[in-house]
């Protein structure tokens, strides 16, 4: 087993070593400013799902870093990701959550600009003549790609196109999205809640095996037999994680949900859902039926996208690091576009027992995330673990570094990434 | 003409239309049944303080549902994601889960204190009363105070066992914004 020391008198990037990093990373402002600049404003950002801007003139807002922007879908069609800050005075043009516009006008002088961000108007422009030319002064535009309806921007002109960031995420990516059954997945609303501590206590959690039986004993205990079956992994040896590069990983916590659409028919359906098995067998044959309900916890993993979502079994995961020792996460609700609204219902319900802030799930894991804050402060020379499963840890013919999904390749993988971006200059 | 005046007065909503629960419709609190309603629930706060769940368990009817919704308009609850949405199964469990000691959030859940006021009554049938309310919840733990403030809207019914809450809807001010998990309940 190799381990590699942590340097604390080097630049930040040695201070994550291969299966520990330093208690620092929580709690150091100087290195919060940092990721921010080399981490946030440099990479991909997740800003939005398609179905959160489903029309022309849609647009929801959003926050990377610390930059407020703007997220909206122009009449091509084109996804488009605006600085939200007036050109002229740095108002913020835009302070409604989600809606339709045609364009958004800054409130302070009412200068208006264009879904593309265009500058299109200038109250009383004589005073403007040969100073300001309407051309040169849009919203600042950023990258924007998406994958599979997952919308990403960048700060970073010149990055790597996203589909090469995703790598092979992408396909995980497209076996999340088959948990619509047919139908196109879709946002059906979310929870938000914020945490005393680090963004990256948040970033391990999404694929943290190990804390599962322990932190939601409670949860687990209220659930009936076959879900708490379901999530019964810790000895299951099919359950396991991959690094998939580039600080991403999936950490596998049903196997035999991997792929949705494969099925054996040996698997029965959970009795939880006989109401609506009852119901959509009255219009549709039992294998779409069978699709449906086998589909209503979602895929059988989270995908961990770094650095600030993760596509967790039947919700995304967003995170937004507000300060060093502040994080704010939204979970995002996802259901079937078009599909029956029992369905729908039902996967609300399911959402709302184990996520939010009043959910069974959620407030357990916040109360460990401040812990772990809390206790970060104490010696700042002894290190974080993040070694669990090193030991057992192969490499599969994908390439994809795999040990169980109790043991931490996934944080491994996350941290070789922001040790990486924190090494460029 | 003077008492028509004076209700103009202190009932100004009803000038621009009637907006349910806001007119003070004075006398009201004064009904016996108002009265008991808030008197209802004023103990559901103090057990809620106090973290009495398994009493506080007890003053609903078989029916009751209890919502803290995220959308500030809906009424449709069913149809939205909500942060609390129980009926009698999911509230069994809740209290379960707050009690039986595996929650560590609920171990260490903030000591809370919570006044309700502003009351309106809303409707006032013969076997229910429907009242709405303003709660300031202030909440300690780990040298951190946190603050939430909420209407409320409580529907009493009166049923041979005696008054019990038929529908609690908790709209937090910021129920759209971010709200603090916490390991206690509103």
């Amino acid at each position: 087993m190799t381990t590699t020391p942590v340097d604390s008198g080097r630049g930040f990037a040695a201070l994550a070593g291969t299966d520990r990093v330093a208690g620092q990373l929580y709690t150091d402002p100087d290195i919060f400013e940092q990721e921010l600049e080399k981490i946030f404003y440099r990479t991909w950002i997740w800003v939005a799902h398609e179905s959160e801007i489903p029309e022309a003139g849609s647009f929801k807002t959003a926050t990377i870093g610390r930059q407020p922007v703007i997220v909206n879908r122009d009449r091509k069609g084109n996804f488009n990701v605006l600085l939200n800050r007036c050109r002229h005075r740095g108002a913020s043009v835009c302070e409604v959550p989600r809606g339709k516009a045609n364009g958004f006008t800054c409130p302070y002088h009412s200068w208006s600009y264009s879904l593309e961000g265009q500058l299109r108007g200038i109250p009383y422009p004589e005073g403007y003549e040969g100073v300001v030319e309407k051309k040169e002064m849009p919203l600042e535009r950023l990258r924007v790609e998406s994958y599979a309806g997952m919308v990403f921007a960048s700060f970073n002109q010149e990055i790597e196109p996203l589909e090469d960031f995703l790598g092979d995420a992408k396909i995980w990516i497209d076996r999340f999205m088959k948990q619509g059954a047919g139908y196109p997945v879709k946002a059906q609303g979310e929870h938000k809640f914020r945490f005393d501590g680090n963004w990256k206590i948040q970033l391990e959690n999404t694929t943290d095996g190990y804390h599962f039986p322990i932190v939601h004993r409670s949860w687990m205990a209220s659930v009936d037999a076959e879900t708490a079956d379901m999530l019964s992994f810790m000895t299951d040896e099919n359950a396991v994680t991959h690094a998939l590069g580039n600080g991403h990983s999936v950490a596998i916590m049903v196997p035999e949900h991997v792929d949705l659409e494969e099925d054996d028919g040996t698997e029965d359906l959970q009795e939880r859902f006989g109401h609506i098995i009852e119901e959509l067998s009255q219009t549709m044959p039992p294998e779409q039926v069978r699709r449906i309900v086998r589909s209503m916890h979602g895929a059988g993993f989270n995908l961990n996208l770094f650095p600030n979502v993760a596509m967790s079994m039947s919700f995304f995961r967003v995170l937004r690091p507000i300060s060093v020792n502040e994080t704010e996460i939204q979970h995002i609700a996802l259901g079937l576009d078009g599909g029956p609204e029992s369905v729908n219902r039902e996967r609300l319900r399911i959402h709302e027992h184990f996520q939010g802030p009043f959910g069974f799930g959620t407030p357990d894991d916040s109360e460990a995330w401040d812990r772990v804050q809390r206790g970060a402060y104490a010696n700042k020379d002894m290190p974080i673990l993040v070694n669990r499963g090193l030991g057992r840890e192969r490499t599969t013919e994908e390439g994809w570094k795999t040990s169980h999904v109790t043991d931490e390749s996934g944080m491994r993988e996350a941290y070789g990434q922001w040790k990486k971006m924190m090494g460029n200059d | 003409m003077t008492s028509q005046s004076a209700t103009t007065e202190l009932d100004a909503t009803t000038e621009h239309g009637t907006v349910p629960g806001l007119e003070l419709q004075l006398g009201r609190l004064t009904d016996p049944r108002v009265a008991r309603a808030i008197e209802l629930i004023w103990h559901e706060a103090t057990l809620l303080d106090a973290k009495k769940y398994e009493d506080w368990e007890r003053l609903w009817t078989a029916e009751g549902k209890y919502v803290i919704p995220i959308d500030p308009d809906t009424e449709d609850f069913e149809a939205h994601l909500n942060m609390v949405y129980d009926d009698a199964r999911m509230r069994r469990m809740r209290v379960t889960r707050l009690v039986e000691g595996y929650s560590m959030s609920a171990v260490a859940a903030a000591r809370t204190a919570r006044t309700v006021s502003r009351f309106t009554v809303e409707e006032l049938a013969g076997e229910s009363v429907t009242v709405r309310s303003a709660q300031v919840l202030v909440g300690f733990k780990r040298e951190k105070h946190i603050l939430l403030a909420a209407d409320l809207t409580h529907r009493v019914r009166f049923t041979e066992e005696g008054a019990l809450i038929d529908l609690k809807v908790v709209r937090l001010v910021n129920s759209d914004g971010a709200v603090t998990a916490s390991g206690f309940l509103l």
